[in-house]
C-alpha cells in the first residue's frame, strides 16, 4: 500500500446523508480514502453503498454532508458544491468507473470500447486506439482488440471494462462490484490483473463487493449497515 | 490433517528413506510447519509394528535415516480406504464465536461490536493469504484458496448471524 498516513486524503466524505424518497440510504457518513490505497467497501444489499460510491464519484450529490477530492497537484474542490457539467468533467478527467456487468457497447470493438474515454477527452483516434491496444495487451488481451463484446468471455469483457476504466490513468478508479458476475477463476484473474495495474500506477481504488474473497484484495474495508459505516471500522486509513 | 496417513500416502509412491519421506512432506505439506524428524521417525516405527509399512534392511553405519521403508499390501489398503472416505463436514457445530455471541446477547452486551471486531480479523487473514497466493506457486495456491474459503464461509456466518441479532436476542430472553 502506498498510502501515506500524513497527506491529507484524496477523498473525504463527512456528515453524507441522502434519501431516496422516504427511504434513507445514507445516516451520516464519514469516510477517508488515501492517495493509492485499494478500499473495499462491504455491506448487505441496500445498505448504501452504492449511494455512497456514487456521491464520492460525483455521480449524485448527497442531500446532506460534503465529499471533498484533493487532485496531486491541484486545488481541493467539493465536488458535492459542483453542477452537473462540472461533476461530467471531473468524472471524465480524473475518475474511471468499472461495473458488474462491463457495460460495454456491444456493436464497437474491444479496441474500440476502450477508446471511447480517449475520444471524449480530445485525444486523436490513431493515438487513442494506440493506447488501448497497449492497455488490452498488459490484461491479457492482445489479439482481441478487433473482436465485438459478444464474442468474448465473461471474464474477457469484463478485462475490457477494465481497460476502458483505466486507459486515461484516473487518479481514483470506482468499482461496483466488478467481478460480481464472474466465476472463482475468472473473478480472480481480472482483480489480479486490475490490481496490478493500479497498483503500479499508484492509482486511487474504491471498490465495491459484498464478496469476502473480493475484498481481501484491497489494503483495507469498511462496512456500510443501514446507510452508516459499521462500528468498529476506522473512517481512515 | 492426519499425518500417519498422508506419510503412508508418500510410500505408497514407492520406497524410500525417513529422511526424503519427511522432506516430501514439507514441501507438498509444509508450508509454514515442517514435520520434526523425531515426529516421521516415531511414525515410521509405528507403522512397522502395525504391518503398514515394513524396513528394507539397514545400510551400515546407519541411524534411523539410513533405513529404507515400503509400503505394505495392508498399507495400500490403508490409504485407499482414507482417500475414499469423506471427511465429517464441520465436526462441531459450537464454535467459540458462537459461544461468545449468545453470551454476550445474555449479558445484553455489544454482540454486533464482537462480531465486527471478528470479522476484522478474518479479513485481515485473508487478505495475508491473498498476498501470499501473488508469487506462489499452484501448489501453495490451492493451499491458501483452502483457507480462503473456509474463512469465507465463517464470515458468511457471522453476515447472517449480524442480521439476525435483534431476533435471536428475544429468543434468548424469552427462553
Amino acid at each position: 500500500m502506498s498510502t501515506n498516513d500524513t497527506a491529507a486524503p484524496i477523498l473525504s466524505a463527512r456528515g453524507l446523508h441522502h434519501s431516496f424518497g422516504q427511504t434513507e440510504a445514507l445516516r451520516g457518513i464519514d469516510l477517508d480514502v488515501h492517495a493509492g490505497e485499494v478500499l473495499a467497501v462491504m455491506g448487505p444489499s441496500g445498505s448504501g453503498k452504492s449511494t455512497l460510491l456514487h456521491c464520492l464519484a460525483g455521480v449524485l450529490v448527497p442531500d446532506g454532508g460534503s465529499v471533498t477530492y484533493r487532485p496531486a497537484g491541484r486545488s481541493a474542490v467539493e465536488t458535492s458544491a459542483l453542477g452537473e457539467p462540472e461533476r461530467a468533467r471531473l468524472r471524465l478527467s480524473d475518475f474511471g468507473f468499472v461495473f458488474q456487468f462491463g457495460q460495454l457497447l456491444p456493436e464497437l470493438t474491444a479496441a474500440d470500447n476502450v477508446s471511447i474515454p480517449l475520444l471524449l477527452a480530445g485525444t486523436r483516434r490513431p493515438e487513442a486506439l494506440r493506447r488501448s491496444r497497449d492497455l488490452l495487451e498488459r490484461l491479457g488481451l492482445d489479439g482481441l482488440g478487433a473482436k465485438l463484446p459478444g464474442e468474448l468471455s465473461g471474464g474477457q469483457a469484463q478485462r475490457v471494462a477494465v481497460a476502458r476504466a483505466l486507459v486515461t490513468s484516473p487518479a481514483v478508479l470506482f468499482a461496483d462490484e466488478p467481478t460480481g458476475s464472474l466465476d472463482s477463476l475468472a473473478s480472480e484473474n481480472v482483480l489480479t490483473l486490475m490490481l496490478e495495474l493500479v497498483r503500479e500506477a499508484g492509482t486511487t481504488v474504491v471498490m465495491i463487493t459484498h464478496d469476502a474473497r473480493t475484498a481481501a484484495y484491497a489494503d483495507r474495508e469498511v462496512i456500510v449497515r443501514d446507510g452508516a459505516i459499521g462500528a468498529g471500522y476506522r473512517v481512515s486509513a | 490433517m492426519n499425518n500417519s496417513l498422508t506419510l503412508l500416502g508418500l510410500l505408497s509412491r514407492g520406497p524410500s528413506y525417513g529422511y526424503d519421506l519427511k522432506h516430501s512432506y514439507d514441501r507438498y505439506f509444509g508450508a509454514g510447519k515442517a514435520l520434526a524428524f523425531g515426529q516421521v521417525y516415531s511414525t515410521l516405527a509405528r507403522m512397522v509394528r502395525d504391518e503398514l509399512i515394513r524396513a528394507l534392511g539397514e545400510e551400515t553405519g546407519g541411524g534411523p535415516d539410513r533405513k529404507k521403508y515400503e509400503i505394505t499390501v495392508a498399507g495400500q489398503d490403508r490409504v485407499r480406504a482414507w482417500l475414499f472416505t469423506p471427511d465429517v463436514p464441520s465436526e462441531s457445530l459450537q464454535s467459540e464465536l458462537f459461544a461468545k455471541t449468545v453470551i454476550a446477547l445474555l449479558l445484553d452486551d455489544d454482540a454486533e461490536r464482537l462480531l465486527d471486531v471478528q470479522r476484522s480479523e478474518h479479513m485481515a487473514r485473508m487478505r495475508e493469504l491473498t498476498r501470499l497466493k501473488r508469487d506462489a506457486g499452484l501448489l501453495q495456491v490451492l493451499m491458501c484458496d483452502h483457507g480462503l474459503f473456509h474463512i469465507e464461509a465463517d464470515l458468511r456466518w457471522i453476515d447472517l448471524t449480524g442480521a439476525r441479532l435483534t431476533q435471536l436476542k428475544k429468543e434468548l430472553q424469552s427462553a
